[in-house]
């Protein structure tokens, strides 16, 4: 083996003609949609407008690409496999790692703050602290339902929008202001109305689930997606055409901003800067938005772990491994499904109320298929089940897609025209297919037990089923 | 009068199930006596792993009562009365009847309390030996988390419960000498060991009636011979009764108390394993012989 | 982002017509009118046409792999892309006259259908064959990632604006005229029909009676088998992308003709509703695909003239629901039986 690693045997031949072939596929199917650009005129004219030097361009990069890949793929082939990372390692990077990455991000924002100052941190703690963490919650709270029971939805952004509209009606509609008012009093009512409205979105959620949930549970694989999918979106539709409930496409706006536990952020002498002696800035707010949606994704993290330990979590990945055995030792299986799709649409609640106080303002537009799709391909990515694979799954796939707004600096090279962030969900895209050809089972594929005799042994993915619904 | 007729378990009366124009089985009528070893045998394709499916509830049955009893309830007082109303069981202070064709396939289980093996066994492969039989005792866990309200809050009650829970399973684990391969992913272990833990996590349910598909299946001759000790234990000390469908016939006639023959769907034999061994209508149904004078001349050619 | 840019695809000028000849009164309408009725089921029946030919490529994959081929919407829309670009170029240089506009038209189907053809053999090769028989989940979500990407390469490359082209064979054919309303139907929608029930026969043909169908067919029942039996399953699947895609393209050219408009989301809905129209007639069926395109078609234009445009795609989605739950094998598939 070793004198093979020596002298790799490189057939350039054949590696050529594969990179010619690549060049050739690559020209038809570029030729027309990259080669000529549609176009309009100043009088709405329609116009070709030809672009041999882009296409050109690009069918060499194809070429050049196979050439590369074919010369690795040689060299590696005579190379000895690498190892699997043992077992063992993986159990405790799901041990020692999610403690670490608590810290970390309990740490974050004051990091952030002092090295970057107030003005630069607004963007560090807003766009990738609370952004990331809104889908590491989202991750979870879907775990539960595709990584532990195994159950393949589609639609989960329905509850993210369920909790958001939840909390955005309840906030903003009159009547019921004025019967917190006299219940509790207005003041008590608008400085808690996020705290109270939290809980009531994610029982509206969880209820949604399972209202969703009943009718679709006995479907098998991707059929239950289809569905999951088809039930998501009519309920967008159904906040874009019902105008008067959800004022439709115009969405809802001035929605109440959480308050710091009754302490609101603003520059008064009531508001939270005044009571704690410091100056006001804007940056108080999104520290504080940091820790609560920081505290929320814990909250989903330490009941989901907590789940698996109990009889109810064992049952869900019983039923993802094998449901016809899981009805045989007397399992309801249905109500396991269904308390699955509860809990995980609940933890959706929760985060849906929590984007609309943070947005302050929401319309159907950010309850699109897409986002079900990101949220499954964190999971699915991370490692189905993996709490730490979904913290790095949201890392790359929303951090790595926001760090392109930073890439300002390419202008320099492409032009003015050049906008970085455009190629955002292209290269999300591309991203979803390489990381699935890479790793088809995710990041963190071994699966830990949830009781042991003797010794922790980690069960290797290739054991661990995916279940059929 | 044999034990079957006098302390019958499972009463199977005028079973039939057809899929479309195919008829599994029909007409079927057999009981199992309580503490007995039955065997279902019967060439393949004969619908024995179907009669378990229908007794088990995975199938619903076309025509047909299986009634199951826990306790001495009279089966024949009882079993009209309950036919006649919606309901499922009647419970006198006797004990229990149960008519296992309207209950639900989870039901059967967690009620009745029937247990089941798979011919192709169904394990949770990805999950360790000890998780199976953990999971095979969910749903008293499930009452002792509180439906998982205490287990969330850690309650002492539950982690009481689950303590027994892990003792019960390591009681199993001995029993079936899996003990220490507990930590391990039961989708790692060799045939003859998950054929094992499949018993022993049906055995985690505590059920009355044990049945096993094909339990000795690809097993080698020694396995064979444990499994024949650990189905006896089974119902010895633990009062278990088994019903099985096994084509080894060493091992049923070597274990079991009663056998019932099917043949196309139908029966035709039931009784001791003695008797059934010499009805000629076994032996042309597993010759594939006509009529007994064919069978005769079988029988003088292998020498009975 | 879908929804932002979500256009009409539903008939255009009968139910304009109708709403105002009938004013607000629908049903009072239906009962009254039976012109209105004949000119809905002609633009349901141009509309069932497309969405049928697109689920064709949705069951044939499914049947032969098990999966859905959530970039097949997206592949039909590339495939409206490529005939927009080559009615452009042959029309730019030869003018507009009305030859040039069939020879145009004629050019655009084909190119389109080959060039659309090589994308879905590129994904399957890229983006599929590697991940046949691994983790389940994982060809799906390299499917919804090979969707987003489709979507965004032609966003990128040609503009997220709609792109239409000018009006073409806009003249009519009128049936009958009764209480003053005319039915008629255009010569678009003889096209639509004529066309795709020539190709849907070739099509048939080639599936029902050659080797590649047999082909095709042995590796839906069990590839393993066939493959032993000396079938080239690769090669095999390749093809079944490639005569989906090809079908695909004719309905996206068609859908150009019909609506004169594309845009680069227009993948999604009508790729939804087609898997909808091969759900409903049964998930591996080829005649069930056809069918139940012709039904959501249908059932589509009927919706929008009789109830409310607004919640046609709610329809649509809400058959998707129903038809999975209570018919999952569909109206011409075989029910499953759960092995025990």
């Amino acid at each position: 083996m070793s004198e093979m690693r020596a002298t790799p045997v490189v057939n350039w031949t054949a590696i050529f003609k594969d990179a010619l072939i690549a060049a050739l596929i690559a020209v038809g199917l570029f030729a027309l949609l990259i080669g000529l650009k549609t176009d309009q005129t100043l009088n709405n004219q329609m116009v070709l407008v030809p672009r041999p030097g882009l296409f050109g361009t690009i069918v060499a990069l194809v070429f050049f690409g196979r050439l590369f890949l074919g010369y690795l793929n040689a060299v590696r082939s005579s190379e000895v496999k690498k190892k699997k990372p043992s077992s063992a390692l993986m159990i405790k990077v799901e041990k020692y790692g999610l403690p670490v990455l608590i810290g970390f991000l309990v740490v974050y924002p004051l990091v952030v703050l002092g090295t970057v100052g107030p003005q630069g941190a607004l963007k560090w703690i807003d766009n990738f602290g609370v952004q990331i963490l809104i889908y590491i919650m989202l991750g979870w709270g879907l775990n539960i339902v595709v990584g532990l029971a195994g159950l393949l939805d589609l639609g989960y952004v329905a509850f993210y929008a369920v909790g958001a509209y939840s909390y955005a009606l309840f906030a903003t509609s009159e009547p019921i202001k004025e019967f917190m008012a006299q219940l509790i009093g207005e003041g008590f009512w608008q400085a808690w109305a996020f705290w109270i409205c939290l809980p009531v979105a994610g029982i509206l959620a969880a209820f949604w689930g399972v209202l969703l949930g009943f009718p679709v549970l006995r479907l098998r694989g991707d059929y239950l997606a289809i569905v999951t999918l088809a039930f998501g979106e009519i309920i967008r539709l159904v906040l874009i055409n019902w105008v008067e409930f959800s004022n439709g496409y115009a969405g809802i706006s001035s929605i109440p901003r959480p308050s710091f536990f009754g302490v609101p952020f603003n520059a008064t002498e009531n508001g939270f800067a005044a009571k704690f002696g410091i100056e006001f800035s804007p940056i108080h707010r999104t520290i504080f938005l940091f820790y609560v949606i920081l505290a929320l994704a814990l909250l989903t993290a330490a009941v989901s772990m907590r789940l698996r330990r109990l009889p109810v979590g064992r049952a869900w990945e019983a039923l993802r491994e094998d449901e016809i055995a899981c009805r045989s030792l007397g399992i309801n299986t249905v109500n396991t499904k269904l308390t699955a799709f509860a809990i995980g649409a609940m933890f959706g609640g929760f985060a849906g109320a929590f984007f609309a106080a943070r947005q302050g303002f929401i319309s159907p537009e950010s309850f699109v298929f897409l986002e079900s799709a990101q949220i499954l391909a964190i999971v699915v990515l991370g490692g189905m089940g993996s709490l730490v694979g979904v913290v790095i799954a949201s890392v790359l796939l929303v951090g790595g897609v926001e760090i392109l707004r930073e890439l300002d600096f390419l202008k320099m090279y492409f032009g003015d025209n050049f906008d970085p962030a455009q190629y955002r969900m292209l290269i999300f895209g591309i991203c979803m297919v390489l990381m699935m050809l890479w790793k088809p089972r995710g990041l963190i594929s071994t699966r830990e037990p949830s009781v042991f005799l003797k010794e922790k042994k980690a069960v290797s993915s290739d054991l661990v089923k995916e279940g059929h619904g | 009068m044999s034990n079957w007729e006098k302390d019958p378990i499972l009463k199977v009366e005028h079973l039939t199930m057809r899929f479309g124009g195919l008829v599994a089985i029909n007409n079927l009528s057999f009981t199992a006596g309580r503490g007995d070893i039955t065997a279902l045998i019967g060439p393949n394709g004969a619908g024995k792993t179907t009669v378990f499916n229908c007794i088990t509830g995975f199938y619903k049955p076309t025509v047909g009562r299986m009634s199951l009893r826990h306790g001495h309830i009279d089966i024949d007082a009882h079993v009209e009365a309950l036919t006649d109303t919606a309901g499922d069981s009647v419970t006198t202070p006797e004990g229990s009847l149960y008519l296992l064709e309207r209950m639900p396939d989870f039901q059967v289980s967690a009620r009745a309390k029937v247990a089941r093996t798979f011919q192709n066994i169904r394990l949770f492969s990805g999950m360790t030996v000890l998780e199976n039989l953990m999971v095979a005792q969910h749903n008293p866990l499930m009452v002792a988390s509180n439906w998982t309200l205490g287990g969330l809050l850690g309650l002492a009650g539950f982690r009481n419960r689950e303590k027994a829970a892990i003792e019960t399973a390591k009681y199993w684990l001995e029993k079936t000498k899996l003990i220490d391969r507990a930590d391990d992913p039961a989708g790692d272990l060799p045939y003859g060991d998950q054929r094992r833990l499949e018993i022993a996590r049906a055995m985690c349910t505590e059920p009355v009636l044990l049945c096993l598909d094909e339990p000795a299946a690809g097993l080698n001759p020694k396995e064979s011979l444990e499994l024949n000790t650990l189905l006896r234990a089974i119902r010895d000390d633990h009062g278990t009764s088994l019903l099985l469908i096994e084509h080894d016939m060493s091992v049923v006639m070597e274990i079991s108390d009663h056998v019932v023959v099917l043949d196309y769907g139908t029966k035709i034999s039931d009784g001791t394993p003695d008797h059934v061994q010499n009805d000629p209508k076994v032996i042309a149904a597993y010759l594939g012989a006509e009529d007994e004078a064919e069978v005769e001349k079988i029988e003088a050619e292998v020498g009975l | 982002m879908v929804a932002a840019n979500e256009k009409e695809i539903s008939a255009e000028a009968g139910v304009k017509k109708s709403r105002v000849k009938t004013g607000e009164n629908g049903w009072e309408a239906f009962s009254s009118t039976m012109e209105v009725f004949v000119q809905q089921l002609i633009n349901g029946v141009t509309l069932g046409a497309v969405y049928g030919l697109i689920a064709i490529g949705y069951t044939m994959v499914f049947g032969i792999i098990g999966m859905v081929n959530f970039a097949h919407g997206d592949v039909f829309m590339i495939s409206a892309f490529v005939a927009l670009i080559v009615f452009m170029a042959v029309t730019a240089f030869l003018g507009m006259g009305a030859g040039v506009i069939f020879l145009a038209l004629m050019l655009a189907l084909l190119i389109s259908m080959v060039v659309t053809a090589l994308y879905s053999w590129t994904i399957e090769r890229v983006a599929y064959r590697k991940l046949r028989g691994s983790f389940r989940l994982a060809p799906l979500i390299s499917a919804i990632g090979m969707s987003i990407l489709l979507m965004n390469f032609v966003q990128v490359s040609q503009g997220a604006r709609n792109k239409p082209i000018p009006p073409i064979m806009r003249d009519t054919i009128h049936l009958f005229e009764r209480n003053g309303f005319q039915v008629a139907i255009s010569y678009k929608q003889v096209m639509i029909i004529v066309v795709t029930a020539l190709l849907l026969g070739i099509f048939w043909y080639v599936v029902q009676k050659t080797p590649l169908g047999r082909a095709q067919r042995a590796c839906e029942q069990d590839a393993k088998m066939a493959a032993l039996l000396g079938i080239n399953v690769d090669r095999t699947i390749a093809v079944t992308f490639i005569m989906g895609a090809a079908l695909a393209a004719v309905a996206g050219t068609m859908f150009l003709t019909y609506y004169g408009v594309v845009h680069f989301s227009d993948g999604f809905v009508p790729g939804v509703k087609a898997f909808t129209a091969a759900v409903l007639g049964g998930i591996g069926s080829l005649p069930g695909a056809v069918l139940g395109g012709l039904l959501i078609g249908l059932i589509e234009t009927f919706w929008s003239a009789y109830f409310s445009i607004d919640y046609k795609d709610v329809a649509a989605f809400s058959i998707l629901a129903i038809v999975l739950i209570f018919m999952p094998q569909g109206l011409l598939g075989k029910p499953e039986v759960e092995k025990v």
